[in-house]
């Protein structure tokens, strides 16, 4: 056998429950996220990844309970991002039992957070998350600074920008040069999203995906877009993405992770079944 | 003596996710780097992320080296997890060549990029088991996946100590040792579900012997 593709269900939490952002506006209640988890643990998910949406300090303690709840019922990895700024913080999540943690304004604002958490915890707790959005040209050279995807529709480039503050402040760095630079800094996984397909349920970005991949050394966890499972195998077919996050196929029921997991494997993708 | 599990405590590493599978397990553990606590435990687990020169540096400078020889020499159970897992080898490639504690001759090297598509290596993988008698291994199907994450991996001299062995690109590994009483993994059975909890439950059934 190989090292298996992965399946993660992202829970976006606030005070301990789950809900997902649609385009990171609406959001809808869809449980607790211990028993959401231990759910998702016996259908066979590979890893956890919870969000915490609210992210402000004075609601930290109930993250952290939830983490610590977390770690002593499921025994799989977890990841955990949200509102995650300084070395303390990270120590924080850590030490109430998180395997991972996933940062991404911060790293903007001071990427050296990255190489200090790495170099305390190692590289492989440490994920940087991306939010990067196309910036469409018609013409490469009107960006020459940038790393440049040829889209499949003819005659039509992007490039794609990274958006910070939960999607809603552009920066005006190129998305994939910015993922070079933080695996340099130590990154030891790459969570990517698509802000052109969050939400939208009609699969991820494959060319951002695949760039990434194709440019990095480390693992690209794809996210943004998964609407059916035929989206997963793309993203893994096409997109060479080494994990899949999806959130709101699992969480309303609307097919298993088990279920997507056997329809990979019919594909040819290995999976842990 | 009620049974306890020692896990050692080198501030390394996410030790807190092993004490709550035991805990899971109605096992009492304690993390620790006191001497009289480890030495009086019925089990010693050596966990551990990081580099391999800064945790044997660590282990050093708080004294432990001597406290791990002397579970060896006295028979008790010490079971390697991950970077624990390498340190019990004797030597490391990792950022220049460092000493291990030498438990297990054979050395620790780096994937390479040239035989795997991506370092490090995170992720489920399958492990194929070399000598399916082995009591850390029983009810676990042979092939079964675990989790692991690492950049580095071991090359024991002796064939024998391999229990487990798995295919990473094109390069296959020592992924359970084993020689007398000290066992390691190189994956983590603490976030590999259910098998990873059956592996902790043979240990325990192991120690209590």
């Amino acid at each position: 056998m190989v090292l298996t593709k992965r399946i993660i269900p992202c829970l976006d939490v606030t005070e301990g429950r789950v809900v997902k952002g649609v385009k990171f506006l609406q959001l809808k209640d869809a449980g607790d996220a211990v028993e959401l988890g231990k759910i998702y643990d016996n259908q066979g998910a590979d890893e956890l990844v919870f969000l915490d949406i609210t992210a402000s300090s004075d609601k930290r303690k109930i993250l952290i309970d939830l983490v610590e709840r977390t770690s002593e019922q499921i025994f799989i990895p977890f990841t955990v991002g949200g509102g995650i700024r300084t070395v303390n913080d990270i120590k924080e999540i850590l030490r109430a039992g998180a395997d991972k943690v996933s940062l991404n304004t911060s790293v903007v604002q001071n990427p050296n957070v990255i190489t200090e958490g790495a170099t305390i915890f190692g590289s492989q707790c440490m994920v940087t998350a991306i939010d990067a959005k196309r910036v469409y040209i018609d013409y490469p050279e009107e960006a020459k600074d940038k790393i440049i995807a040829e889209l499949p529709n003819k005659n039509k480039y992007c490039w794609w920008e990274v958006y910070i503050h939960g999607g809603r402040t552009p920066t005006g760095r190129d998305a994939v040069k910015w993922g070079i630079k933080v695996q340099n800094l130590g990154s030891g996984e790459i969570l990517l999203t698509s802000m052109d397909m969050d939400g939208v349920k009609e699969g991820f970005d494959l060319e951002l995906t695949r760039t990434f991949s194709e440019k990095l050394d480390i693992p690209i966890i794809a996210s943004g877009g998964a609407g059916n499972p035929q989206h997963i195998i793309d993203a893994f077919k096409i997109g060479k993405a080494d994990a899949a996050l999806a959130a709101s196929i699992f969480h309303y029921d609307e097919y298993s992770i088990a279920e997507v997991k056997k329809l990979c494997q019919d594909e040819g993708i290995p999976m842990r079944l | 003596m009620t049974f306890y599990i020692a896990i050692i405590d080198y501030e390394r590493g996410n030790i807190k996710s092993i004490s709550k599978l035991l805990q899971y397990i109605n096992v009492k553990s304690i993390i620790t780097s006191k001497y009289k606590e480890i030495i009086n435990s019925n089990g010693v687990i050596l966990p551990g992320v990081g580099a391999f020169g800064d945790a044997m540096t660590h282990l050093n400078e708080i004294n432990l080296i001597p406290t791990i020889n002397e579970i060896v020499s006295e028979n008790i159970p010490l079971f390697g997890i991950c970077l624990g897992h390498q340190l019990l080898f004797s030597k490391s490639e990792e950022m220049g060549i460092y000493k291990g504690l030498d438990l297990i001759k054979g050395r620790v090297i780096s994937f390479d990029l040239n035989k795997v598509d991506k370092i490090p290596q995170i992720g489920w993988n399958s492990v194929n088991f070399q000598n399916k008698d082995h009591f850390l291994i029983q009810d676990i199907p042979n092939n079964s996946f675990f989790y692991f994450v690492h950049s580095f991996y071991t090359i024991p001299e002796d064939k024998e100590n391999i229990i487990g062995s798995t295919q990473y690109g094109n390069i296959e590994f020592c992924s359970i040792v084993s020689k007398k009483n000290i066992f390691g993994t190189q994956f983590h059975p603490e976030k590999s579900s259910k098998y990873g909890i059956i592996m902790y439950q043979n240990f325990i059934e192991y120690c209590k012997k």
